[in-house]
């Protein structure tokens, strides 16, 4: 990027509420269902239906309102956004237009260089999801499923207050990670859970004035939110040098190409002809129903990363990436619980080699493939020095691929740490009657080989001498 | 005020739309217009807008607007609770054209 | 005998079924034939449910011979053509729908099917309920049995006409600028509105969502109260019902009208108002004086404004609420369309009549861009002052009354080159609707041999005191019992 344009980015978030039926109706929403087998006449838009409002999704878009620190509407009221479109069955989408349920709250958000930036969110409403059209296979007609129609979803509007992709996708990951949290939202992007649209523009740097904005729909990857943004600011900027302008549009991402695109279909000027929904009351919540929300909170990641810190002495990166899922903190409070001296050893462990393990298949914190207190068995044996880190990382593995016992494979396999001093005083002494060459040498002045000694032994322990003896040891005895 | 004699006497401006206008409203409702209707919908449209632009005369200063007739009834909330089975094949004996549970439309280019 | 039965109103039917005086099937055969006798010339029914209510009417004798049954078993009524029936078509008066199957049951239908009345068909009325004349059904217009050359009011006119020509003792109509009440004076029956919320809206087709509400029409205050009793009431898949108790609306009805303060609406007797109209409005007022009720006049300021207002705020939800008629999952759906937009414009634009294009229109161009506050959010601030009229007059008085359209039914053709001229039919109806008021309409004598109706407007939730004042002055009245000569 030209050093002379400053780049202006708003998020629209939209988030699945992990309801159990829609918004407006008794029907499931569950993933995966076959075509329209959870469509109900509601959903439809039959003649003569009419929506009845969902408790739970309420609760779950005031408790996000919470958790931002938000202004809660005691009254709100859904207003109908009327356009036309196949996955739009009623011909208008219940949302929230003036009044919306929460408005006014801010996220803040660490950067890659460890600053923290405070992201606006100028209001989050709730409203009903789309159905989908599917175009693959069917020649030249579209199909439609609204299985997805009336979904319940909170749409959460920042304001235009990120400078670059990164920090775009800071503040989407913050957010992910909350609604998380909150279990409000499964989080899901590759099933469409969490999505966003991103406002760009650009703007000479120091101007007051935003630039022209195209707005891409329906990002469903942090990646691609990095690579949309990215191209669409590197497209405008280049527009503008060459004398062009910035047209508002309505763009599409496409991850094969790594492009942004118009949409044709939306190019109309669109005139949603927003107007309270005459079916629906106003929307009004008294403080008895919000405080029971605040009351059931869960303590938020950066609370928690500020208590990690405190509590088990951890730096403050550490206590973020242990923060940054619920799953990760909980199953790391549980290690580090049962390991109660070594906190620090619990959080290298939990970030190291498990999450490693974890990645690379695949799996999260909650997964049962390594529970928290069968990892805690393991580095209780670190601790209580019946092993080495190093050989702990070779029983992990064991306890990794057959689901045993820390205990069970050091016992079985022998791994049992030699504290003994005599015994690893035998095998060093070993060692130096079969190196006479390495030993003159590192009699000699080669303190490098001294390194060579200590792989020796452990060589011929099978690697279960204890690591700080044997150093001890050596000094000891390597001099003559 | 006015009263209700008024309407009947009332001598409206004609054309307060152009054809122009009835074209795009008639586009953004999705409604095809038979060339000869445009002229038609354009006389009582502009008629009906003249009409309802009586509501200027009303001193609305500090009025809030009334969307609903039943004044402080609020929304009730339902419980999150699935009720509905799957009738899919039910629903779409009405639909023109359907295939594998599909709605079916002409191709949609985004 | 069963050629008499329709001399009876359907609170009598009720009891000589309960009585075994006769049974469901001899009642609903010979209904059936007066329907089929004279659907040729009024063309009140769309669909009629013969094989179905014969079968349903021999269970409902069975009910009633094993001593079981509701308050309407056995009783024939019919629907207006817009709540949505399962397995029987639902047209809405409508090219859109004329093929168009309901998989549910409207929560009124529903009600009064447990209450044991028996459906006999679907009654003819305006496309989507939009109409003073029933002259915009894609089924043809329904006639006036006083006069089968003049039009028996809409947009329930199927309803009206069928009630009127006694093809039915009841109907369920719905009302949204008067659709129950203009046709109601202009075929001399009675018709009923509640209060909005009291009847469930849920399998109602919607028209305009803030005004629309179920209703009947019978032949009697007496009979309407009967009727409504049985299909009004709190509905969960409604969010705008309103969850308070049904009262017995029967058993008030003769309550003395000693002490009841009526006023007469002053911006209702205005220039508009035919004289002979008039003085049988004054007329009926008198029967009300001698009957106890204390008469005073009452200005309603605002209330003229009710026409301009309800032609922003009915087609504004009229023109979101018929979006869903796309040709996509129900409904009329073009011949090869060449993409998507040709298929939503052709749809829309051959399914939907002249009329219901014309309020689809004027909606989407008052909630446009740039039009919206001057328009819609302005109608919606003198709604509220309408309502606030009405709220200060019911400080004062306990009903209101005024007639109920400006004149006696019309010519067929008469007013259709002219929208407005048809609009201004319902002048004096609309009020209720913006304010969300129980009212009715009942016959109270005629003009040039055609029948005209009083009006009579309650506060919210009042529906018991109208009734009782409509069946006082049907106690000391005839009117409704007359019948049209040709359907005597």
């Amino acid at each position: 990027m030209t050093a002379e344009w400053e780049t202006v980015i708003g998020l629209e978030i939209h988030a699945q509420l992990a309801t159990r039926s829609k918004i407006f109706s008794g029907a499931a929403t569950a993933y995966g269902a076959p075509p329209n087998a959870q469509a109900s006449l509601v959903d439809l838009g039959f003649p003569g239906v009419l929506p009845v409002l969902n408790r739970e999704a309420v609760r779950m878009a005031v408790c996000f309102g919470l958790a931002i620190g938000a202004r809660i509407a005691r009254q709100s009221v859904f207003a109908r956004k009327n356009y036309f479109y196949p996955d739009l069955p009623k011909g208008y989408q219940i949302s929230q237009y003036e009044l919306p349920i929460v408005a006014q709250g801010a996220l803040d958000v660490v950067l890659d260089d460890g600053s923290t930036k405070r992201v606006g969110i100028t209001r989050a409403h709730l409203e009903e999801d789309a159905g989908k059209s599917l175009h693959e296979g069917l020649g030249a007609l579209t199909g439609v499923d609204l299985n997805r129609a009336g979904t319940p979803l909170i749409e959460i509007v920042s304001e235009p207050d990120m400078r670059s992709a990164k920090e775009a996708v800071a503040y989407m990951k913050k957010v992910h990670t909350l609604v998380r949290y909150l279990e409000i939202c499964d989080g899901n992007m590759q099933e469409g859970s969490f999505r966003c649209d991103a406002n760009v523009s650009v703007r000479p740097k120091g101007a007051e004035k935003l630039g022209t904005r195209a707005e891409i729909k329906n990002i469903n990857s942090f990646r691609f939110v990095e690579k949309a943004i990215q191209y669409e600011v590197a497209r405008q900027i280049e527009l503008i040098e060459s004398g062009g302008k910035v047209v508002q549009e309505t763009r599409l991402y496409d991850p094969d190409k790594g492009e942004t695109r118009a949409m044709r279909t939306k190019e109309e000027a669109n005139d949603y002809r927003y107007f309270p929904d005459p079916d629906l009351l106003p929307l009004a919540l008294d403080e008895a129903f919000i405080e029971e929300v605040r009351k059931g909170l869960p303590e938020l990641p950066d609370e928690k990363a500020v208590r990690f810190a405190s509590q088990y002495g951890l730096s403050a990166y550490d206590a973020g990436v242990l923060t940054a899922s619920r799953e990760l903190a909980d199953y790391y409070e549980e290690v580090a619980r049962a390991v109660p001296r070594e906190p620090k050893l619990a959080a290298n462990w939990v970030m190291g080699e498990l999450a490693a393990a974890l990645n690379k298949e695949n799996l999260d914190a909650g997964s049962e493939k390594m529970p928290a207190a069968r990892l805690a068995g393991l580095l209780m044996r670190i601790a209580d020095q019946t092993i080495s880190g190093k050989i702990a990382k070779e029983v992990f593995e064991a306890m990794w691929a057959g689901g045993e016992s820390a205990d069970a494979i050091i016992e079985s396999k022998g791994l049992k740490q030699i504290t003994d001093a005599g015994a690893i005083e035998r095998a060093i002494e070993e060692v130096m009657a079969k190196s006479p060459g390495q030993l003159a040498d590192y009699r000699a002045g080669k303190d490098k080989l001294f390194g060579f000694f200590v792989g020796q032994v452990m060589k011929a322990t099978q690697g279960k001498a204890n690591p700080a003896q044997l150093n001890e040891l050596l000094k000891k005895k390597l001099p003559g | 005020m006015y009263d209700f004699a008024l309407f009947f006497s009332f001598a409206f401006s004609p054309m307060a739309l152009t054809r122009a206008q009835i074209e795009s409203i008639a586009h953004l409702a999705r409604l095809e217009l038979e060339p000869a209707e445009i002229p038609v919908y354009q006389e009582s449209l502009s008629r009906i807008i003249d009409l309802v632009g009586e509501l200027d005369r009303a001193d609305t200063a500090g009025v809030a607007p009334m969307a609903h007739p039943l004044a402080g009834l609020t929304q009730r909330l339902r419980a999150d609770a699935v009720t509905e089975q799957d009738h899919h094949e039910l629903y779409q004996a009405s639909a023109p054209q359907v295939a594998a549970g599909l709605y079916l439309v002409p191709k949609v280019i985004e | 005998m069963s050629e008499l039965l329709h001399k009876n109103g359907l609170t009598q039917l009720a009891a000589g079924l309960r009585t075994k005086q006769f049974s469901s099937v001899e009642l609903v055969r010979a209904y059936l034939q007066r329907i089929e006798a004279s659907q040729s010339v009024l063309n009140a029914f769309i669909s009629v449910t013969a094989e179905q209510a014969l079968g349903a009417a021999a269970a409902a004798d069975r009910d009633i011979a094993a001593g079981r049954g509701g308050a309407l078993a056995g009783v024939p009524i019919a629907h207006k053509d817009l709540f949505c029936t399962a397995g029987v078509r639902t047209t809405c008066g409508s090219r859109m729908l004329a093929n168009f199957v309901s998989p549910y049951d409207a929560t009124v239908v529903a009600k009064l099917k447990s209450a044991g009345a028996i459906t006999l068909g679907k009654l003819n009325m305006d496309e989507f309920a939009m109409g003073s004349s029933n002259e915009t059904s894609y089924y043809g217009p329904v006639r006036n049995p006083w006069n089968i050359d003049f039009v028996p009011g809409g947009s329930s006119g199927g309803s009206a006409a069928a009630v009127a020509a006694r093809l039915i003792p009841g109907a369920t109509a719905t009302d949204t600028g008067g659709s129950i009440r203009q046709p109601a004076a202009l075929c001399g029956i009675t018709g009923i509105k509640p209060t909005y919320g009291r009847v469930s809206r849920y399998g109602m087709v919607a028209f305009a969502s803030s005004l629309d509400q179920g209703g009947v029409l019978a032949t009697s205050a007496e009979d309407a109260a009967l009727m409504l009793r049985e299909m009004a009431g709190f509905d969960p898949n409604d969010s705008t019902s309103v969850d308070t108790p049904v009262p017995d609306y029967v058993a008030s009805l003769d309550a003395p009208l000693a002490g009841v303060k009526i006023g007469l609406i002053k911006e209702f007797v205005d220039e508009g108002l035919d004289r002979e109209n008039e003085r049988r409005i004054r007329e009926a007022l008198a029967v009300l004086e001698r009957a106890g009720a204390s008469l005073r006049e009452v200005s309603l300021p605002h209330l003229p404004s009710s026409v301009p207002v309800y032609y922003v705020v009915a087609p504004a939800e009229c023109s979101s609420n018929l979006a869903r008629y796309d040709g996509v999952r129900f409904g009329h759906r073009c011949q090869e369309p060449r993409d998507l937009q040709d298929l939503y414009r052709r749809s829309r634009g051959e399914g939907f009549g002249a009329e219901v294009k014309r309020r689809i229109m004027t909606g989407t161009y008052v909630l446009s861009a740039g039009y919206y506050d001057a328009y819609y959010l302005k109608a919606q601030r003198v709604r509220q002052l309408i309502s606030a009229d009405f709220k200060r007059a019911f400080g004062e008085v306990d009903v209101l009354v005024g007639p109920t359209s400006p004149t006696a039914a019309f010519r067929i053709g008469a007013k259709t080159a002219d929208p407005i001229t048809m609009y201004l039919n319902d002048i004096y109806t609309i009020g209720a609707n913006l304010a969300g008021l129980p009212a009715l309409s009942i016959p109270c004598g005629f003009v040039g041999g055609l029948p005209v109706g009083l009006q009579i407007v309650g506060a919210h939730f009042a529906e018991a005191r109208i009734l009782n004042v409509a069946h006082r002055y049907q106690l000391e009245t005839d009117w409704h019992r007359k019948l049209p000569e040709r359907f005597a």
